[in-house]
């Protein structure tokens, strides 16, 4: 069962510099772990060593972000076509600071629906994350 | 050293200050390869942050599959500090994710001057670079034989430390 995957520049030099791959798997998850047996340190590019997918890459299934198809649970099928991006964002806040925020943004918003206010982005990409 | 055209510079202040005091991201695209930034593309901060920014990912996904379409690559990519100077943050650092890309820094503290820096982030290891602003509306065949005495069409923004 073949599933496209296209890889971002920064992480072609663990498919010997391929810009699309192809890998098996039901989920996301069990995805990158067939392509990490065969481009060994992917996985731990794109997920954290708590399990969760790492905020510096966006991943897409077809046209969605994976963070709204259950992140590393987000099912798969024959034919779709995976997409990272390196995530793009910064800003003049400190790190430590702005991750502090985040978690904090993420406990508040565990509990209600996903806003559209300023405080959504960070924090339902945190919420979304398997504890 | 980033060479970029003026029109494009002044395009990407106006965003700037359009957005202040949140800080204003967006890319400038060119063709694979040619280091040179062509299409202005002024993104979302998702984040509408005075303090942070972050692409849309959707409006992400669809900006680079245009560019992967026209054969092009994000040469620049852009964003602003609203209250600090133009200098990549540590959390700039972190996200740093196009080690081709020029990351283009603009200074918005200032009412009425900015501050426009340049600055390659690859594994985690910034170096600034020079800024060379082209004035394309020069073209240098017309104008050669009046150049005597002009003013030179391109400027240098001579940067330490590179």
């Amino acid at each position: 069962m073949a599933i496209e995957v296209r890889i971002p520049t920064i992480l072609r030099s663990y498919t010997g510099g391929a810009k699309v791959v192809e890998g098996a798997g039901d989920t996301l998850n069990d995805l990158l772990t067939d392509l990490d047996s065969r481009h060994a340190g992917l996985k731990a590019r794109l997920v954290t060593d708590a399990g969760a997918l790492h905020r510096f890459v966006n991943v897409y299934v077809n046209d969605e972000d994976v963070r709204f198809l259950g992140a590393l649970d987000a099912k798969l099928s024959d034919g779709d076509s995976v997409t990272v991006l390196p995530a793009v964002a910064g800003g003049a806040f400190g790190f430590a600071a702005a991750a502090a925020i985040s978690q904090h943004r993420a406990a508040t918003a565990a509990f209600s629906q996903r806003r559209a206010t300023a405080a959504s982005v960070a924090a339902r990409r945190a919420a979304v994350a398997p504890r | 050293m980033l060479s970029i055209d003026r029109s494009i510079v002044e395009a990407i202040v106006a965003h700037a200050r359009r957005d202040h005091p949140d800080e204003a991201c967006g890319v400038v695209a060119g063709p694979v390869g040619g280091d040179t930034p062509t299409r202005h593309i002024p993104m979302d901060n998702a984040a509408r942050s005075m303090t942070f920014y972050e692409f849309d990912s959707m409006e992400q996904l669809r900006v680079w599959r245009e560019m992967d379409d026209r054969d092009e690559e994000p040469v620049v990519i852009y964003h602003s500090h609203t209250a600090t100077e133009a200098y990549p943050s540590r959390t700039d650092v972190a996200f740093a994710g196009e080690p081709g890309a020029h990351y283009v820094l603009v200074s918005t503290r200032e009412p009425d001057t900015e501050e426009i820096r340049s600055f390659r982030i690859v594994d985690g290891v910034v170096t600034e670079e020079p800024v060379r602003i082209v004035d394309a509306g020069v073209d240098p065949h017309a104008v050669q034989s009046y150049m005597f005495g002009q003013s030179p069409a391109t400027v240098d923004y001579e940067c330490s430390g590179s």
